[in-house]
């Protein structure tokens, strides 16, 4: 669908108001990933409000597509975002990670039922999202919807996203589209130095995947690119989405060390001025 | 003598007992089970002869999924199939399946809730030739330490097919335990089968027992031999098939605590952390008595025929015998 200019405005400030969300949360909960969820927060604003075919107000909607979170700990964003797109109240936001809450420090389905699953360790979600896929080829479904996977650049360490990627082109799963954030960060440095993944469009290639290389920052381009991956016939498609790491607050940007770790209230306060003080 | 009320098979004690290899249920359980509902599913990490699922995937090939060697993949899969509706079997070798993939099962299965049953054939020492590599002895505490979900090691080809058509109806994630070698046919098709409920297979003419042998899986005719050659020495016993080491049947193994007073537990697995170990725990907290348990000391397997390893690492008929006459000693 065409984005139009006064659209991309609109997603630039709701992404821009989930960006002040996680970092309330993470304030808040004074634990949790901060780098991720702002690098990801355009790419999840554009699905929740303008690609997905979802209603927050019967989240087992049976027709709606399907999101398979597999790297669990940018949780904070897909919380953001669903309260923002009406599935919860915003004011929940603020119980992350507190006991008894329905927002876990990973996603839990028990206890936040609308999730499609849930994860936290690594190198799974790759393969959930493929068995629902295989399941609506069964049932004819495959034209109905979609299936989404978010996944991270870091867990392609993991074997079980391999053997996932190796399926998915046997089955040619083209109602199938993974979304990988290729932020080059992991918790403990680099990705090319921690583990190189490099050459890593052709090796998504090699496993017979149509591959595109986007910018996570740009409605327009993702918006392209996600009809381009909804069209093809014969392949699952991962969009590699190059995404800047801590996006929108220039103290967290590219810097690995605020993968796993929450702002304190000071560095907070500091990162929602600069978020408010954005000019559209 | 063999419990009359369920219809067990009457020619346990003859040479000419049948035999079928357990894991040969599953597969027949399994063709039915899709026969009776077209959203169960199998799948399978390049062993589906081994573990019986060709009856299935020849019948049902579009309803099958072939993941190769791969089983972190094969059960993370069949979560997100089930996550459509979908019931999927997922079988494999059970070093593999939940050996491997253990971390799998419980984030997107078990934590997950999604009823996936995860079938893993060639268990316990019984695997014989291939050596310790493949014997899993330690499935039973990996799968039943998990919450939410069902463990079940029948003791015939018959309990596995009657087991497999009861897990397509549940919807709950399971674990069933399969046997490679031919074991012979205990029950028959009128034998009562639920998940869960625990039968007296075997039980004095008169009187009450002394001693309570609670067995899993494939030991079990060797059970019923003891049992029978004991109760010629004079020792009454009851013989006591737990199918489902969970859920536990708390009220039958109650009750037979409470004859007995002195219990032996029997299965091919490590015993720590298994079948007899569910049976202690639950024991302990309830009505504690001396406990015998026939099963794997704490060592790996190694290559040999099913019954020499059976005998080797103490697990045959006449070990069972010695460990009821250990235990009645320690009767208080």
């Amino acid at each position: 669908m065409f984005l139009p200019e006064e659209k991309i405005k609109e997603l630039t400030k709701k992404a821009n108001e989930i960006r002040m969300s996680i970092i309330e949360m993470l304030i808040e909960a004074k634990s949790g990933h901060t780098a991720g969820p702002l690098g990801m927060a355009d790419i999840f604003t554009l699905f929740y409000f303008h690609i997905l075919k979802h209603d927050p107000k019967r989240p087992d909607w049976e027709e709606r597509d399907r999101v398979v979170l597999s790297n669990g700990h940018i949780c904070p964003v897909l919380y953001a975002t669903m309260a923002h797109a009406g599935y919860f109240p915003v004011e929940e936001l603020k119980t992350l990670r507190k006991l008894g809450t329905r927002l876990q420090g990973h996603p839990h389905r028990e206890y936040m039922p609308w999730l499609e699953n849930s994860s936290g360790p690594l190198g799974s979600g790759l393969s959930q999202a493929i068995g629902m896929a295989l399941a609506d080829k069964l049932d004819k479904k495959d034209k109905n919807r979609f299936i989404y996977c978010f996944m991270s650049d870091g867990e392609m360490d993991e074997g079980n996203t391999w053997e996932a990627m190796m399926l998915a082109g046997k089955y040619k799963l083209n109602n199938l589209i993974a979304i990988v954030d290729r932020n080059n960060i992991q918790i403990e440095g680099i990705t090319e130095d921690v583990m190189p993944l490099e050459p890593f469009h052709s090796k998504w290639k090699a496993f017979n995947w149509h591959v595109i290389e986007v910018s996570g920052h740009d409605f327009r381009f993702l918006n392209e690119v996600i009809e381009e991956a909804q069209v093809m016939s014969g392949k699952p498609t991962v969009i590699i989405a190059h995404t800047i790491p801590g996006k929108g607050v220039k103290e967290f940007e590219r810097d690995y060390k605020w993968h796993g770790k929450a702002p304190s209230e000071e560095e907070g306060k500091m990162a929602l001025a600069e978020l408010r003080n954005v000019r559209f | 003598m063999l419990n009359p009320k369920l219809k067990l098979n009457p020619k346990i004690f003859n040479q000419d007992c049948e035999q079928a290899p357990i894991r040969r249920g599953f597969g027949q359980g399994l063709m039915l089970a899709g026969e009776k509902n077209e959203n169960v599913i199998g799948l399978c990490a390049d062993l589906t002869e081994s573990t019986a699922m060709n009856l299935f995937a020849d019948k049902f090939p579009e309803r099958f999924i072939q993941v190769g060697v791969a089983e972190q993949n094969l059960v993370t899969v069949a979560s997100g199939m089930a996550a459509m509706g979908k019931i999927p079997f997922c079988s494999s070798y059970a070093m593999f399946s939940p050996g491997r993939n253990w971390e799998q099962i419980r984030t997107t299965i078990t934590y997950n809730d999604r009823p996936v049953k995860i079938v893993g054939s060639h268990s316990g020492i019984s695997v014989g030739p291939d050596g310790g590599t493949h014997q899993a002895l330690e499935d039973i505490a990996l799968m039943r330490v998990m919450p939410n979900v069902d463990v079940i090691s029948p003791c015939d080809a018959i309990e596995a097919k009657k087991a497999t058509l009861e897990l397509a109806k549940s919807g709950k994630p399971a674990y069933l335990r399969l046997v490679r070698e031919k074991t012979p046919i205990i029950t028959t098709e009128e034998t009562p089968f639920s998940i869960g409920k625990a039968e007296i297979y075997w039980m004095p003419d008169t009187g009450f027992a002394q001693v309570g042998i609670i067995v899993t899986g494939g030991l079990m005719s060797r059970a019923l031999f003891a049992a029978k050659e004991l109760e010629a020495e004079g020792i009454k016993t009851k013989v006591l098939n737990l199918s489902a080491v969970k859920p536990l049947d708390e009220k039958e193994v109650l009750a037979l605590a409470k004859e007995c007073k002195a219990i032996v537990t029997a299965e091919e697995h490590q015993i720590a952390g298994g079948m007899g170990s569910a049976v202690a725990e639950f024991l302990a907290q309830n009505f504690p008595v001396p406990i015998e348990f026939i099963g794997v000391r704490d060592q790996f397997g190694q290559s040999g025929t099913p019954n020499e390893l059976i005998e080797r690492y103490g697990m045959g008929k006449n070990a069972i015998k010695e460990a009821v006459k250990k235990v009645l000693q320690r009767k208080i």
